[in-house]
Parts: structure tokens; C-alpha cells; sequence
């Protein structure tokens, strides 16, 4: 009965949001406010329905109700409450049910949080999301239903594919789902903007919040998915530059690229029709995201549920949406009128060389993912592209723009001079190369490459403190307990950018360990024997086995001495083997202990006969700052996120509008704060 | 001057078309590969073409050869094509494959060696125990050494052999019936009608 209700709200929702993407769009062109402000209720009738359907599949997960086939697909009676809770999305249809569920809330907060937008950008911002909900609720109830029921209900469950039922890859989905679909309603903005004709400091200002917060989920969702490949999968990587790890790091590329050129907007009225298209280009690529995954056009380790007819029908929305949208920019960018001009040695320079790299890297990421299938269709080869592609492109790109990013911040808008800046960097260019000096004493003999990783890091963590620094002491008059001061009472948003660049800086260090210093033993020993890695002896001192709720586990326990240690200074690590008693699988749990440097990771692998086992065992130098390093970008978007400047209303602009106002422009200039 | 506005104008109209051109590529390219193409998951072998691997593999049951380079072509008194199966215990989609490789060994009277691979000697033996044993030779490979020989890539894989012991064709993943209408069955036909 729930699940038919479900279903009921899901079809009802269709029809809320059709109602959405109608009437506010027309009452906005004829300038009637009434017909405006539906959109605030349907945006919140259409949230609360999907909210009911989402509980109601929760509730047949919960209770195991293997009467719905999504349920018995997915999900076992075994399995614990929280892998039961996360099969929800663990699953086409149920995916596809959170991705609309995460759709409508953001329309939802946009109607309760937008009240001092203009009443038509509302209006339009609400019915364009609508649209795009109506495009995916179509799809749901037409070919993915996740309420279909079987009859007669089988007994038990399929279960969750094992390497899905793990802490860290429950929370991933929903995390990358409020980064990829809190872009839509960017998305929704710009195309609002455009149907307006009119883009100015104000828009700049309202969509920043979204943004920042779309960025901050979508990071997150990252180095969730990135933490559990490396330690799920057993093999001690953490990006393997697969087709959908790509799908989710591409639209972070142009959001980051997004956030910044918005600056640009907001503070100099300039760059428009740019920051308008990486918006459009930004929930594009979360859509093609969702296509390469869903249609089975590339392989991948994430692929599930591929099936031609969905493609087909994912590959007509795709073409509605952001052809429509592109098509919508062709037509009205051109007469966005360019405001402030400005030097190439400047703030808004160093913008634009920002997103010419971010964007020029997603471009690559992009090239290097769909060149399989463009090639096969030219020539019938079949190639994968692989991390040496993307290692090979990528790093040149992203080095040159972390230089330029601990310079760019001390740089004033309009023009600069280049010479005083780079004087004030001093420090922080002694700083970096101190610290490379150091560390090529300390890994003497490996890759000489991982210096630069290195340097590169240092500088940024060099030029971050610097930025403090003379933001509070811009001369020496101030005083200490004066600097002290205004240290304390910097701006949030300041503080979002310090921490935002400082977690790159870390990141950078951390992945240059991982990729570039990791010692690999992988060996066959028996019981007692002892590997040497790096600084540390492991020895592999018991092999049991070891019932879990689902899986039957063999554990391998080492115990790991640094070298030169009596036996007080070792300690016990266990990796396992699960073997999951639905279907067999067997999924690695690596056993990982970390410290501030370094982690030491174990893997137990499988018997090699005569009683021995075979191990990889991995000493890997910084790779705990990866996880460290995104959140403090995480944090710095929450920070910025923050700041009490996005809450108050933009300053107004007396000039008229770029075009002639379209007819129902109550109000072209912002309000003022509430 | 006027010139020079006009074809500024015209710059940015074309500049402003351009993201629309490109994508309209984009979805032409997955269009066509969603409709036309190949599946992706057909991995190809770089075995195609070549005789069997040169490795042997002992025998798994006591009554029972297991099989190497010599047990193909001509020089094995064999004109058939040949299927070899690869295949463990703790394989789900072997066990559901099973059946059609069973029935395909004895409605089309073609040999199947069976590749006994990364298994325990007794529960493969309890496993043909309980489903039946379709297979003419069965070769134990309990280190997957000979398994990357073959170039195996998932579990269950089969080969189609020629009779002059050429790897012909190479399938990954359970054979389902349509698998066995459209790739296995045209294939043999073939390679008995030369």
C-alpha cells in the first residue's frame, strides 16, 4: 500500500512540476505577479510529494518488502540498517528518485530563501528547474519505476552489490547528488537571466550561494567516492580517472571555474556571457554524467544498469535541455553588453587565467573520456584512454595554475603592476624552496618528479599566510595587537578563500605522496614471516576466520614494528577478505593505520598455496592530507557560504538594463535587504 | 568603421553558436553509439586469430583428462570446433550458465573443456556433482596461472576453438540463450561448413 502511494506522489509530482514549468514562465513574460508567485507552492507541494515517494521507498528497504522488485534487486533481510537505508540509492530507479527528491528541494529553498529576488527571475529560475524535473520525472514514471511490484515476492533479497555496503560509499551518493543537482538550479539561473535578457551585479550576487554550496557538496562527494576506492578497493589508489569519476571531476572543474569569474561579475560587471555559459556548461556535464553512466555507452566500473531504451530516452533529455539552453544562449548572448575593462596584468586577468585553466582541464578530462567512443566511431578501433593520458595532460595544466594562484590573490582589479607583488612573495618563494630542499634530502633517489608536487604545494601554503598576513599588516605602522584585530575580524568570505586555496596546497601534497612516494611490497609469505617496507617490519602473525552480519571474513593480522623498535612500539593491523553469502562476492577491506605523515595500508589477498598468503603491503607518505586538504576546501566554501555579505541585498545599479526590459520586469534592479 | 562593428557582431553571434554546434556533435556521436554501436563490454582478446595458448593443465577429476595445446587441431584427430569454458565453484553467473553449456555439449554434439579456474580441487568436484558434468576434458588451474594465458578477464568466459586450434571468438560473462542464438551457434555453423 505505502509503495502504491509512493507511486502516487511520484505521478502527482509530474503534474505539480508541469504546473511549475507553465505558469510562472508565462506569467512572468506578461508581467502578472499572481501567476508569478505560483511557482512558490507548486516548488513546495512538488518537494513535499517527492519527499513522501523517497520515505516510501525507504520504507519498503527498511522493512524489506520484497514484494517491490527494486527491493528485492537491491537488498537482503540480512543486511545491516544502514546498507538497507543507503540500497535506496544504491540502484538505478532509486537514484534517479533522489536525484528529482535533491532537484525539488533546491527549487523549494529558492522559493522559501529567494525573497529578495526580483518576482520574474523567480518566477523563471522556479519554472526552469521545474522543467528539468518534469524531463526526469518522465523518464521515472515512463521507464524506471521504482515501486513496480513482483508477484508472488520472492522469500529474500539479491543484495547490494558487497563493494556498495560500506560507510563511506552510503553517504558518497547523496553528497555528489546535492553538488550535481544544486548546479541545476545555477543552471536554472542563467537560463532565467538569459530568457531576461539582463545579467548584472545583483544576478552575480544571488547565484553565488548556490554555487558555493553545490561546489562545497560536490567536493565533498569527490574525496568521499576518492577515500573509499582507496580503501575499499584494495590496491591503494585513489583516482583511477575511470568515465565517471570524470563525469562528477569535470563539473567541479567549471563550477570552480564558475565561482570565480562570478567574482568578476559582482565586482566589475564584466564577463557575463562567460559566466553564463559555465553555468549552462556545468549542469551540462552533470547531465552527460548521468547519460554515460545509465546508458551503457562506456564501460566502467560504476556502470549499472545500463539498458539502450533508458539511453535513448536520458539522450532525448540531454538534447531538450542543454540543447535548448545552448540554443537559448546563442540567441541572447550576444547582446550581453561587456562592462569594465580591465589589463591582462590584473584581479580579473588572474581570474581569466583561472578559468581559461579550469576550463581548458575539463576540456581535457572531457577529450580523454569520450575519445574511445568518437574514435571507434571514425575508425571501428577499440582504445581505452587511460591515467597516462590524463597524468600526461593534466599536470601540465594544473601546475601553471597554481603558481598563478599564489599570485593572483595580491593582485588589484583593473591594472597591477606586477613587480611589488611579486617582492611581497618573496617569503613564500624562499618558503617553497626550503621546503623542496628539504624534501629532496628526505627522498633522495625516488622521483625526482614528486619535488615539483612538493614545491608547488609549499608555494601555496607560503602565499596563503602571506595573504593573511597583509590583509591584517598591510604596513608596518599597524600594530601587532591592531593586526591581532582585524586578524580576528577578517571577513568570512576572506577566511572561505584562505582555507579553500590552503586545502588545494594540502591536497596537492597529499596526492604527490600517494602517486609518487608509495613503497610496494606485494609478496606470498606463511604465518610468522616478516616483509620489510620503508621504516616498518610487518609481520603477518595469525590468519582466522571471522563471521560478519552478511559475509564470512578471513582476517589477516599484522603486527607492525618500526624499525629499530623494541616490540612495546608495534601494533596490530587486520585486513579481510569478506566473502558475501548472497552471490559470493568477495570485497578487500584493507587494514590502514594513519598518522599526520603517513599511512601504513595492508591487504590480505589470496591463498598461494602451502599455507601462505599473499600480501600488499604499502608505506604511503602524505596521503592522510588528501582527505584533510578537501576538507578544508569543503570548509572554505561553508565559510564563504557564510558570509553575511551573500545575505544582504546587492548594491543598486542606476544604469538601465543591458537590453530593453522584457515585458513583465516589475522590478530590473535588486531589492534591498530584508 | 562600420564594417569593422558589423563583423564584430557577426564574431559573436558565431561565437555565441558555437557551444550549440559542439554539442550538437556530441549527441549526434552518442546517438549513434547508443543506436549502432558495439557493445562495450565485448572486450576483444588478443587471442583471436592465434592458436591456443601454449600451457597445460593437469587433470581435475581422476577419470577425467585435463588438457594442453596438443588436445587441438588437426594433430588431435579433431575436425570439430572445440568450446572451452572457464568456470569455478564460486562463481554465481557459471552456475546460471551451466544448463546452456550443458545442453549445448550434448544437442550439438560439440566438445567442451572445461578450465577449472582459481578453485578448491573438492568443491569444483561437488559442484559438477551437483549440477552435472557436460564437459569432455577438464583442465585444473587452481593458481590462475593459466588463466592469464588464456587472457581471462571475468568469470565465466568461453572460447570457440577452430578445428585447426585457432582461437575464433571469445565471449565474456554467462552465455544467455541469445548469446547462444546470435554469437555461439552461427559461429559453429560456420566453422563446420568449411
Amino acid at each position: 500500500m505505502i509503495a502504491e502511494l509512493g507511486h502516487y506522489a511520484l505521478t502527482l509530482a509530474l503534474a505539480v512540476a508541469l504546473v511549475q514549468a507553465m505558469i510562472p514562465m508565462i506569467g512572468a513574460a506578461r508581467g502578472d505577479i499572481q501567476w508569478m508567485c505560483v511557482a512558490i507552492p507548486t516548488a513546495l507541494v512538488q518537494f513535499g510529494l517527492l519527499i513522501f515517494a523517497f520515505l516510501a521507498l525507504m520504507h519498503a528497504y527498511v522493512t524489506s518488502d520484497f514484494s517491490v522488485v527494486n527491493v528485492v534487486e537491491n537488498s537482503h533481510s540480512l543486511k545491516p540498517m544502514l546498507y538497507k537505508v543507503a540500497g535506496v540509492w544504491g540502484n538505478h530507479e532509486g537514484s534517479l528518485l533522489l536525484w528529482v527528491s535533491v532537484m525539488a528541494l533546491f527549487g523549494a529553498l529558492v522559493a522559501v530563501f529567494g525573497r529578495n529576488l526580483p518576482p520574474a527571475l523567480k518566477a523563471r529560475t522556479l519554472s526552469v528547474q521545474a522543467m528539468i524535473t518534469v524531463g526526469f520525472l518522465l523518464f521515472m514514471v515512463l521507464t524506471s519505476n521504482p515501486f513496480e511490484r513482483v508477484f508472488p515476492a520472492p522469500l529474500e533479497g539479491n543484495d547490494l552489490n558487497p563493494l556498495l555496503q560500506d560507510p563511506g560509499l552510503a553517504f558518497h551518493p547523496p553528497m555528489l547528488y546535492v553538488g550535481y543537482v544544486g548546479l541545476s538550479i545555477v543552471f536554472s539561473f542563467a537560463c532565467a537571466a538569459l530568457i531576461e535578457g539582463k545579467v548584472d551585479a545583483a544576478w552575480a550576487r544571488w547565484v553565488r550561494p548556490w554555487t558555493l554550496l553545490a561546489w562545497s557538496f560536490l567536493t565533498a562527494g569527490i574525496a568521499l567516492g576518492s577515500w573509499w576506492a582507496y580503501y575499499e578497493l584494495g590496491w591503494g589508489g585513489f583516482w583511477f580517472w575511470d568515465p565517471v569519476e570524470n563525469a562528477s571531476f569535470m563539473p567541479w572543474l567549471v563550477a570552480t571555474a564558475m565561482l570565480h569569474s562570478a567574482i568578476v561579475v559582482e565586482k566589475r560587471d564584466t564577463l557575463k556571457s562567460w559566466t553564463i555559459l559555465l553555468a549552462i556548461i556545468g549542469f551540462s556535464l552533470s547531465l552527460i554524467g548521468t547519460f554515460l553512466v545509465r546508458s551503457g555507452v562506456l564501460t566502467s566500473v560504476h556502470a549499472f544498469a545500463s539498458d539502450p531504451e533508458r539511453g535513448v530516452f536520458i539522450l532525448m533529455l540531454l538534447a531538450v535541455a542543454i540543447g535548448g539552453s545552448f540554443a537559448l544562449y546563442a540567441w541572447r548572448a550576444p547582446s550581453l553588453s561587456g562592462g569594465g575593462l580591465f589589463r591582462p596584468i590584473s584581479r580579473e586577468g588572474a581570474l581569466v587565467l583561472n578559468n581559461l585553466l579550469l576550463t581548458t582541464a575539463a576540456a581535457t578530462v572531457l577529450l580523454g573520456t569520450l575519445y574511445p567512443l568518437l574514435l571507434e566511431l571514425l575508425t571501428n578501433d577499440k582504445i581505452s584512454v587511460g591515467p597516462p593520458f590524463f597524468n600526461a595532460t593534466f599536470v601540465p595544466i594544473m601546475v601553471p595554475l597554481f603558481v598563478a594562484l599564489g599570485i593572483g590573490p595580491f593582485l588589484p582589479w583593473k591594472r597591477a603592476d606586477l613587480t611589488p607583488v611579486l617582492r611581497l612573495l618573496i617569503t613564500a618563494f624562499v618558503f617553497a624552496v626550503a621546503v623542496t630542499i628539504l624534501a629532496g634530502i628526505l627522498i633522495w633517489g625516488q622521483q625526482a618528479y614528486a619535488l615539483l608536487g612538493i614545491a608547488v604545494a609549499a608555494w601555496l601554503v607560503g602565499s596563503v599566510v602571506t595573504e593573511i598576513y597583509r590583509k591584517i599588516r598591510p604596513t608596518r605602522s599597524v600594530g601587532f595587537g591592531q593586526a591581532f584585530r582585524r586578524f580576528v575580524n577578517l571577513p568570512r568570505a576572506a577566511w572561505g578563500m584562505s582555507a579553500a586555496h590552503f586545502g588545494i596546497a594540502i591536497v596537492v601534497a597529499g596526492a604527490t605522496g600517494a602517486s609518487l612516494l608509495t613503497t610496494e611490497k606485494i609478496e606470498a609469505i606463511s604465518i610468522g614471516q616478516t616483509v620489510e617496507v620503508a621504516q616498518f617490519d610487518f609481520t603477518l602473525t595469525g590468519v582466522t576466520k571471522v563471521p560478519g552480519p552478511n559475509y564470512m571474513a578471513t582476517r589477516g593480522e599484522f603486527t607492525v614494528t618500526p624499525r629499530g623498535e623494541g616490540p612495546d612500539k608495534s601494533f596490530t593491523l587486520n585486513a579481510e577478505n569478506r566473502q558475501f553469502v548472497s552471490n559470493g562476492q568477495v570485497t578487500t577491506e584493507a587494514a590502514i593505520r594513519s598518522s599526520s605523515w603517513y599511512d601504513l595500508y595492508a591487504v590480505l589477498g589470496d591463498p598461494a598455496g602451502q599455507g601462505r598468503y599473499t600480501v600488499r603491503l604499502y608505506f604511503k607518505p602524505l596521503v592522510p592530507w588528501m582527505w584533510t586538504g578537501a576538507l578544508f576546501m569543503v570548509l572554505g566554501g561553508l565559510l564563504s557560504l557564510s558570509d553575511r555579505r551573500l545575505r544582504v541585498g546587492a548594491p543598486k545599479r542606476s544604469a538601465a538594463p543591458a537590453l530593453p526590459s522584457a515585458p513583465g520586469n516589475p522590478s530590473p534592479t535588486a531589492h534591498p535587504a530584508e | 568603421m562600420s564594417q569593422d562593428v558589423s563583423r564584430a557582431k557577426r564574431n559573436r553571434i558565431l561565437l555565441g553558436l558555437l557551444p550549440l554546434l559542439i554539442f550538437s556533435a556530441l549527441v549526434g556521436a552518442m546517438g549513434y553509439q547508443l543506436l549502432f554501436g558495439k557493445d562495450p563490454s565485448l572486450i576483444p582478446s588478443a587471442l583471436i586469430g592465434e592458436p591456443v595458448p601454449k600451457v597445460e593443465l593437469e587433470a581435475l577429476k581422476q577419470d577425467k583428462p585435463g588438457f594442453g595445446p596438443a588436445d587441438f587441431g588437426p594433430n588431435a584427430g579433431n575436425d570439430q570446433p572445440i568450446l572451452v569454458n572457464v568456470f569455478a565453484s564460486w562463481c554465481v553467473p557459471c552456475r546460471a550458465e551451466h544448463p546452456i553449456i550443458s545442453a549445448l555439449a550434448r544437442e550439438e554434439n560439440i566438445p567442451v573443456y572445461g578450465l577449472n579456474s582459481k578453485d578448491k580441487r573438492e568443491a569444483a568436484l561437488e559442484w559438477l556433482n551437483e549440477l552435472g558434468d557436460p564437459y569432455t576434458r577438464i583442465g585444473y588451474d587452481p593458481t590462475g596461472r593459466a588463466g592469464i594465458e588464456w587472457g581471462v578477464y571475468g568469470y565465466p568466459e568461453t572460447f570457440l576453438i577452430s578445428p585447426k586450434g585457432e582461437v575464433v571468438y571469445k565471449y565474456v560473462g554467462p552465455i544467455s540463450p541469445r548469446v547462444l542464438k546470435e554469437e555461439f551457434l552461427p559461429r559453429i555453423e560456420a566453422l563446420r561448413a568449411k
